[in-house]
């Protein structure tokens, strides 16, 4: 065996291998009943609720693109902590949200979705650790809470009235209440054995509850975790709303005095006017709890701090030593430059100047979607066949190699989608069908490329596992270079494209890796074994590779025979069967046979 | 069958050849009047946008046992009179009804009527509304995808072709395909929806594609043009086409059928939709695609490639060397024989006899 043919088989056992590990993995996810033997399909295909949200500002003012950016990122973010898996969230134009959820989602995902991004400002009551079981604060050390959190730094000509405020925004009671609810939102009154009950359940080393909790109505005090799941608390009625924030931005901290950077970060916050008013009467009371003989350290009575909620979950719960008027205040602490831009844009999530409206609530029948796939897969089984037919009439007994390597790169595509489905939530879409489709053709032009290449080397007269050598060494060029073409084309697509454009730029891309793949570890090594059989090698006329239908009268056979017949006709050169060393020892024995002829 | 082979063997061999090449001029000016053409058409006649363009709201009732458009548009004539609604029948049996931009409560009580005028249960009722700045967002996205795999392509290819004139003559030609395709979109009135636009962009990457392989093929056989006196540079690229004209004509059909397949599912089976109008784009554009590949791309290369002095010179050298008659090349009735130069071809070391009983 030649090392070419070695090399041939080693590469289909390779490919045996790669193909045998990926429906290995889909089998064990199947099994392990994590994904299943088919692809998602997307919300065109499988039914579902799409909703169309469009963004409008508060002012009337145009729409800030990465305002829209941060609305999306809130929505995915509720979302996909309620547990609703491949939800779909994209903007589309300038003022668009366009949410797709497959199948039947009940009501309370849909509000998730229509709802704003809820940023609350609550009084802190009560600071507990985070686990389950801890007791609520009757007879509890408040002491008990963990690490001090930041505190926001007051400008110095604050007010020290010791009048405490009522609590803004007035909040409005609820028709069914047995206790009458206490007016100052600082008041441990808040704290009733239901929400300490609450609060001894609340599990906050649960990741589940810290990103999406209950916001609670905004007249009454909540149970809520710290972001980062160190801390659990009790908070009091709502105070300030995202609308009452401007924006929040990070920066270096500086000194007072000097104006000279600190080292740390800091996030200012930059309230509206009436935020501002509002957020003064709040900090005037919450500074009265405030001990300055106590500093920064944890015996210091966490009624100091203001608690900032963003969909249910405490951002930040700053310490406050004065009053804070003017609108504008920092969040000074331990921060890194990263850490405080990302609180800094958390806040700026709940101030987004955007109230979102439903523009379509499209319930997409399941029936549709299945009645299209089924066409399309119609369609495709259809092309398919067209091409199996072209290909055997073009190329006979070589068509075959054709259809195997089609379905080989038909069974890899499958199993990528599969996996990428399982993997990376990637949904098939009508367009992705589509893509697939056409990619039958410009999978199937690979080879075509190849064929005609060994044919045109067959033409020059070589024999065939020579051909398919030579012809591979150039078609592999072509195959290449026009794949590397035909894929940046379906990156840039799936780059620069909305919605559907995506999918089909995605299957085009990936089966033009396949091709690739199937054409380098498939076809070609095929070649190479079959270029070795009877059939193929002594160019049998069904065979596709002919040398006498590819207009070479004579084909050389080797040790110096020669095959004729077929379309020219013919003898060229000798033809009689022999090889060298046997026309030699004729022509020898010719000769010794005459001498000695001669000699009588 | 035969034939097919026999004419491809007569291509390979040069024994039967088209003049594409040499008749270069005559192929770019029809091109150009094509595009000049596709342009006018689109400028005086411009294309139909379909509804993602025009915005508005669309419904569209499936299962309807008794596909009737007058029901449709007597339900909108008595509940929104003044609008006037395109009112088609899709598949055999779905309505697909088109409005202008309407109120969002018109569009939930649209959607309750038509549903009970039909017959149907209102969950087979898809309705969608599209605001009219979508299309401006896709249209600039689309537009912003050609430029960047225009400047990619232009990079790749000059690097892999180490000819800047051959990107260049493959960006002509794919520029070429575009106007050709939607040209004819304006000229049949064919709706241009996203899916249109998928089509649109997938064109790029086809008829690179189909450029690409012809012009491996040109490189291949010119890239020693200078080291011979048989033949000139427009010569030996006619010759690259004649030979990937088997192969331009087999990827064709093959890259159509499936195409076709979608089409005709798509337009019989499930009515207008997003497999048709991606397909009916691709169709036409693969179409000309293949055409440009041959007539336009090489021609253009050619053209390009013959203001180059060192090809000036050459080609010269060739013709001097015919006159004298010495050169082998010139059949008796005075036409060149333009075929692979056969003898004395070094076949590689792999076409060398190999020592047996080693490795």
């Amino acid at each position: 065996m030649s090392s070419a043919a070695k090399g041939a088989r080693r590469t289909l056992a390779g490919l045996l291998w790669i193909l045998v590990i990926l429906y290995g993995l889909l089998g064990f996810g199947v099994a392990t009943d994590k994904t299943t033997v088919t692809p998602g399909l997307a919300l065109d295909l499988a039914g579902g609720r799409q909703i169309i949200l469009q963004a409008r500002t508060i002012d009337g003012s145009s729409i800030d693109p990465g305002d829209l950016k941060q609305a999306v990122e809130i929505i995915r973010k509720r979302v996909d902590a309620s547990g609703t898996a491949e939800a779909e969230i994209t903007t589309q134009g300038d003022r668009n949200i366009v949410v797709g959820l497959p199948g039947e989602p009940d009501e309370s995902t849909l509000d998730l979705v229509r709802k704003s991004a809820q940023l609350q400002f609550r009084p802190v009551l009560f600071v507990g650790a985070p686990g389950p079981s801890t007791p609520g604060p009757e007879g509890v050390d408040p002491s008990a809470s963990p690490e001090p959190t930041p505190g926001a730094t007051a400008s110095p000509e604050a007010s020290q009235e010791p009048e405490r405020p009522d609590a803004t925004p007035a909040p409005t009671p609820a028709p069914a209440v047995d206790t009458p609810k206490p007016t100052d939102p600082s008041s441990m009154d808040w704290i009733t054995p239901e929400i300490d009950a609450k609060f001894s359940a609340l599990d906050c080393t649960d990741p589940e509850n810290l990103t999406n909790g209950d916001v609670g109505r905004p007249d009454e005090a909540i149970v809520a975790c710290r972001a980062d799941g160190l801390a659990k608390l009790i908070l009091g009625p709502q105070e300030l709303t995202g609308e009452d924030l401007q924006t929040a931005t990070a920066g270096p901290t500086l000194n007072a005095q000097t104006g000279a950077a600190t080292g740390s970060f800091e996030v200012r916050l930059d309230l509206t006017k009436s935020g501002g008013e509002k957020f003064r009467k709040v900090t005037e009371r919450l500074a009265t709890y405030y001990n300055p003989a106590l500093g920064d350290t944890v015996s210091q009575d966490v009624r100091a701090q203001f608690g900032v909620l963003l969909d249910g979950v405490v951002i930040t719960h700053p310490q406050v030593s004065k009053a804070i008027p003017g609108g504008k205040a920092q969040i000074t602490g331990d921060f890194t430059m990263k850490e405080a831009q990302q609180l800094a844009n958390q806040l700026k999530f709940g101030a987004i100047p955007l109230t979102l409206d439903v523009l379509t609530d499209d319930h997409i029948s399941a029936t549709k979607g299945a009645d299209e796939l089924r066409s399309g897969l119609i369609a495709g089984a259809i092309g398919l066949l067209l091409v199996v037919i072209y290909s055997v009439f073009q190329y006979r007994a070589l068509g075959a190699v054709t259809v195997g390597s089609l379905l080989m790169a038909g069974g890899v595509s499958y199993v990528l989608i599969t996996l990428l489905s399982w993997g990376l939530g990637y949904r098939l879409s009508l367009a992705g069908v589509a893509g697939l489709i056409v990619s039958i053709g410009i999978t199937a032009d690979s080879f075509i490329v190849y064929f005609e290449r060994v044919k045109d080397e067959l033409r020059e007269g070589r024999s065939l596992p020579a051909a398919v050598e030579h012809g591979w060494s150039r078609a592999k060029r072509t195959i290449i270079i026009s794949d590397v073409v035909s894929f940046m084309a379906a990156a840039v697509l799936y780059w620069l494209a909305v919605g559907s454009v995506r999918g089909f730029a995605f299957t085009l891309g990936l089966t033009t890796l396949v091709d690739l793949g199937v054409v380098i570890l498939f076809t070609h090594p095929t070649l190479v074994l079959l270029a070795r059989t009877r059939f193929f090698g002594d160019g049998h006329k069904w065979s596709g590779l002919d040398p006498r239908q590819l207009g070479q009268e004579a084909m050389y056979k080797g040790r110096g025979r020669v095959a004729t017949g077929g379309v020219g006709g013919g003898s060229v050169g000798v033809s009689d069967g022999l090889t060298l060393a046997e026309r030699k020892a004729a022509r020898a024995k010719a000769a010794a046979s005459s001498t000695t002829a001669e000699k009588e | 069958m035969a034939g097919i082979s026999d004419w491809g063997n007569r291509l390979h061999s040069g024994e039967t050849s088209y003049p594409i090449v040499q008749r270069r001029k005559r192929w770019l000016l029809i091109s150009v009047g094509f595009v000049v053409l596709s342009i006018l058409i689109l400028l005086f006649k411009g294309v139909s946008p379909g509804i993602d363009f025009r915005g508005g709201t669309e419904y569209t009732l499936s299962g309807v046992g008794h596909a009737d458009t007058e029901i449709a548009r007597e339900v909108v004539a008595e509940q929104l009179p003044g609008e006037e609604p395109r009112v088609v029948v899709v598949g055999g049996d779905s309505v697909r009804v088109q409005l202008g931009q309407l109120e969002q409560s018109d569009i939930i009580a649209l959607r309750e009527s038509l549903a009970t005028a039909y017959n149907v249960d209102i969950s087979d009722v898809s309705s969608s509304f599209i605001g009219p700045t979508w299309s401006k967002d896709v249209s600039s996205k689309a537009v912003k995808g050609l430029v960047v795999f225009m400047i990619l392509v232009t990079l790749v290819l000059t690097v892999y072709f180490r000819a800047w004139r051959m990107a260049v003559a493959a960006l002509v030609a794919l520029l070429h395909d575009l106007a050709f395709t939607v040209g004819i979109y304006a000229l049949v009135g064919f709706e241009v929806t996203p899916a249109s636009v998928i089509g649109f962009l997938t064109i790029l990457g086809y008829s690179l594609y189909d450029t690409v392989v012809v012009f491996d093929k040109v490189k291949e056989n010119t890239h020693d043009v200078e080291g011979q006196h048989r033949y000139t540079y427009a010569e030996l690229a006619n010759l690259a086409v004649n030979q990937t004209l088997v192969r331009s004509i087999n990827t064709s059909v093959v890259a159509l059928l499936p195409v076709s397949a979608i089409l005709f599912i798509g337009s019989f089976v499930l009515g207008a939709g997003t497999l048709e109008d991606i397909s009916l784009a691709l169709f036409v554009g693969m179409a000309v695609g293949t055409y440009s590949s041959i007539f336009v791309a090489t021609p253009l290369e050619v053209m390009l490639r013959d203001r180059e002095p060192r090809i000036v010179k050459h080609t010269a050298e060739v013709m001097q060397r015919r006159e004298k008659g010495s050169s082998d090349v010139v059949r008796d009735d005075g036409t060149v024989r333009v075929g692979a130069l056969r003898p004395g071809h070094h076949q590689g070391t792999g076409a060398q006899p190999r020592r047996k009983g080693r490795k």
